[in-house]
């Protein structure tokens, strides 16, 4: 008879459904404040983007510029990427992380 | 400088451009250099708001780049090109009034960037001997540009 203490298998498992939550989770897209991006601009590009209106897009620029960032988006891996990246094409400083 | 306007919106929405022959000079030439300093030195300090990163986690971050850095890029080359080749037109197509509004910002960046523009750079009464003075002329000039294309393009 071996002495040797091997421990006993478990098998961990996940609940159900675990990888489809944590895959779901939804990614946020954040603007955040810079010295050089113009106020009228940012307001024009979330509009462009994102199609804002006028009053939502300038809350949303005031929001960056007094808070030092907002959330403009939020969706899957996949989109909040393209809108980061279409958000860097303009010149941007946009980040996402998931929720 | 002159205050009338350079760019504005006509009547039939139109964006209608009026520069004198020396700011058209300036403005090809602006647009080259930065063309150039994107080719031959793409990790210069100055570029460095046109890349920002777009994750915190380093690989994932990496993945972003090597997915879209060549259309990043070339979308900011072929905006500078299409600046460069209209500044003689009288009226921009909408193609190139987005062209336009994507080169001035990213020349801007760069420029405002190299001249260390922070949130409280005062760009009235540039003192001559500020090492940036020139720099933070230029930086005014196309800034005083956006505004009227941001104002021209808005209106519609």
């Amino acid at each position: 008879m071996s002495s040797t203490l091997a421990p006993a298998e478990v098998e961990v498992r996940q609940p159900e459904g675990a990888d489809e939550i944590e895959r779901d989770r939804p990614w946020i897209v954040i603007v955040w404040n810079d010295p050089i991006n113009l106020m009228s601009y940012v307001t024009l590009v979330f509009q462009k983007l994102f199609g804002y209106s006028r009053a939502e897009a300038t809350k949303l620029m005031l929001q960056v510029h007094n808070d030092g960032k907002a959330a403009v988006s939020a969706g899957t891996r996949e989109k909040a990427e393209h809108d980061v990246s279409r958000l860097h094409a303009h010149g941007l400083w946009a980040t996402m992380r998931q929720d | 400088m002159e205050l009338d306007r350079r760019i504005e919106r006509a009547a039939d929405g139109a964006i209608v451009l009026r520069f004198r022959a020396e700011e058209r000079a300036l403005l090809r030439e602006v647009c080259e250099e930065l063309e150039e300093l994107l080719t031959e030195r793409p990790a210069d300090p100055a570029l460095r708001r046109l890349f920002p990163p777009a994750y915190d986690d380093e690989q994932d971050e990496r993945a972003y780049r090597d997915l879209m850095g060549d259309e990043l890029m070339n979308g900011r080359r072929r905006a500078l090109e299409t600046l460069a080749g209209t500044v003689d037109a009288e009226r921009l197509t909408a193609e190139e009034a987005e062209a336009w509004l994507r080169a001035l910002n990213d020349l801007r960046l760069a420029i405002g960037t190299r001249a260390e523009v922070e949130e409280d750079t005062l760009l009235e009464g540039i003192r001559p001997d500020d090492p940036h003075a020139l720099d933070l002329e230029l930086y005014a000039y196309l800034s005083w540009l956006q505004e009227q294309l941001v104002e021209a393009l808005s209106a519609g």
